[in-house]
């Protein structure tokens, strides 16, 4: 990482302005649309106001208050635990076991892979339009369970409340499993065989391997996925935006979809900042005291200064 | 990179480990796969076939085949002023993206990557906190930015925030590679008396070529798909990208199933073809995204 420049001490002083010159492009961006945003996103956070008038209903944190008495933004956020809880539990877990499947000798692999990988491509605006025609009702799907079945089936997949945040997940995972595989995949392919073939040798069975050799060493690339996975999950927007809007009464909501509904829709501009400062400050927890107690131990030093 | 890990074993003598698999096991893994695998294909296949079919043939039968092949709704489509802009329009925004995109973060990152200098880590750090902001996040105010710039409507409204929000990835993948440039290449090049900014563009940038081509394919994957950014600032329907037009076409066509399903067919099409395109690039660049995100 130290490499430092050429010229020695005296020259040093005469690259401020070329140092400058060069970082100047990329800071001046940056700073006007990330991280200026992102301060007046607190800012307004504070205020009651529509988007358009001058800035001067200040009301402290009451937007706060609101928010979390608000027994659909709880909701939301409720939803954004499942999901987070759902992807752990399940997404997960599939996208190791086919990263393990194809790690191994199996025919047409590569072109598994490639299958496999392909949703994530695509965009969520798209995933959540065929797949709200695939989960109409007499649609695909209810076609293919019926006749799989041999029973007429007829699911209200996104228009039942109770079914509707499941019908997301699935979409999300749909998406993003080959993403999580890849990563996966990426990790088992740097264990070395020789540590499989000398626990083989010894006599352990294939399931031995995986949970003492495997799953040890590919820890790293799943804690790595694990946090992708819940900073994703917390910041579900596009495709439940588009697939379900966030209904059926609020039953697929989650907080950016809130936000979206609250600041566009009803111009709640300050109240709407300060469910948007919830979620970055909720990122931002979980992203600091992940690295803190996770992934510190798997790198050292490397990912401290990576912050993210 | 991390490329030549993926395939490392593609076509070598299965390990040790794996060879005594029974066939019954074996059989299971298979089903397994192809279970996945019919996952992933009938929801694509549904759509490019049902763009080829009427409403009224889907409804009867929402997993046949087409009978008789409609062609009209693919027609319709390839033939309004509207797809096409919208083709143009999300071209136009991720080409000049990716522009800007890959001479800002390669400049931040070689400046970061080899000057020693007071607060270069400070810096750094500065801009890997925006992995962990979305766009979504941010919407309100940069809204708000958005507009007091006048850049409502424009083109440029998009690009300019879609290009500092990819910085933090790209100036994340860049630095390393960066530095691992040796420094008697540097060396050698002041001799023949480079400076840096020739250093940088004679000799940096052409080694840097591979890493490079992922940031840049990033950038049009992320610019391609975005969906919110746009939304919020091309109110315009002259100005729409495909993920806007496609939402809209949906709404306006909400009982022609058939319809929807060929605009959307053909809007995933281009994704699809720079996947095949460019698959290694991208495959790349989220495994970076994954170990240093």
């Amino acid at each position: 990482m130290t490499a430092e420049t050429v010229g020695a001490t005296p020259r040093r002083k005469r690259k401020w302005p070329l140092l400058l010159a060069f970082l100047a492009p990329a800071l001046v961006v940056y700073v006007v649309f990330v991280l200026y945003p992102i301060a007046q996103g607190i800012r307004y956070s504070l205020f009651d106001w529509n988007g358009l008038e001058p800035l001067t209903e200040f009301v402290g944190l009451e937007n706060f208050g609101q928010a979390f008495g608000d027994k659909v933004f709880r909701g939301a956020l409720g939803h954004n635990a499942i999901i987070v809880t759902l992807t752990l539990l399940l997404q997960l877990p599939v996208a190791l076991f086919l990263a393990v499947l194809l790690d191994r000798d199996l025919r047409g692999r590569a072109l598994m892979r490639l299958l496999f990988f392909a949703p994530y491509v695509l965009s969520e605006v798209v995933t959540a339009v065929v797949w709200r025609q695939i989960f109409r009702p007499d649609g695909l799907l209810d076609a293919g369970l019926s006749a799989a079945t041999g029973t007429q089936v007829q699911g209200l997949w996104i228009a039942d409340p109770s079914i509707v945040l499941y019908s997301v997940f699935f979409v999300v995972s749909w998406k993003y499993f080959g993403f999580h595989m890849i990563l996966m995949l990426a990790g088992l392919q740097q264990i070395p065989d020789e540590l499989e073939e000398a626990a083989a040798i010894d006599g352990a069975n294939w399931w031995q391997t995986f949970r003492h050799i495997t799953l040890p060493l590919l820890g790293p690339t799943v804690r790595v996925s694990v946090f992708l996975a819940i900073i994703g999950s917390l910041q579900l927007f596009d495709l439940v935006w588009v697939m379900t809007g966030g209904g059926p009464v609020d039953a697929s909501n989650t907080m950016a979809t809130y936000l979206i509904d609250w600041g566009f829709r009803r111009s709640q501009f300050g109240y709407a900042s300060a469910v948007s400062v919830i979620i970055f400050g909720l990122s931002l927890v979980v992203a600091l005291g992940y690295q803190r107690w996770v992934l510190s131990r798997d790198v050292d030093g490397a990912l401290t200064v990576g912050g993210a | 990179m991390v490329d030549l890990a993926l395939g490392r074993r593609e076509g070598r003598e299965p390990t040790r480990a794996y060879r005594g698999h029974s066939p019954i096991s074996r059989g299971l893994l298979y089903l397994a796969a192809f279970t996945v695998l019919g996952a992933i294909i009938i929801p694509v296949a549904y759509a490019v076939l049902g763009g080829f079919r009427d409403t009224p043939q889907l409804a009867a039968d929402p997993a046949g085949l087409p009978d008789p092949w409609v062609f009209t709704n693919y027609l319709d489509v390839l033939g309004s002023g509207s797809f096409w802009q919208q083709v143009w329009n999300s071209t136009l925004i991720a080409g000049v993206t990716v522009a800007l995109v890959l001479p800002a973060a390669s400049l931040a990152a070689f400046v970061i990557a080899r000057f020693e200098f007071r607060g270069r880590e400070w810096i750094y750090t500065l801009f890997t906190l925006g992995l962990l902001f979305p766009v979504a996040v941010a919407i309100l105010p940069l809204y708000v930015v958005v507009r007091q710039l006048d850049l409502i409507n424009t083109p440029l409204g998009v690009v300019l925030p879609q290009v500092a929000f990819q910085l933090p990835l790209s100036i994340v993948i860049l630095r390393p590679f960066f530095a691992s440039i040796p420094r008697e290449l540097e060396e050698a090049a002041i001799l023949d008396g480079a400076g840096s900014l020739r250093f940088y563009w004679s000799v940096l940038l052409p080694l840097s070529r591979p890493v490079l081509s992922t940031i840049a394919v990033l950038a049009v994957v992320t610019s391609w798909n975005a969906f919110l950014l746009p939304l919020v600032v091309l109110t315009d329907s002259g100005g729409w990208t495909l993920p806007i037009g496609v939402t809209n076409y949906s709404t306006q066509y909400t009982t022609d199933t058939a319809r929807v399903l060929a605009y959307t067919t053909l809007a995933m099409i281009p994704a699809l073809l720079f996947y095949a395109v460019a698959e290694r690039q991208i495959v790349r660049g989220l495994i970076a995204k994954g170990i240093k995100g």
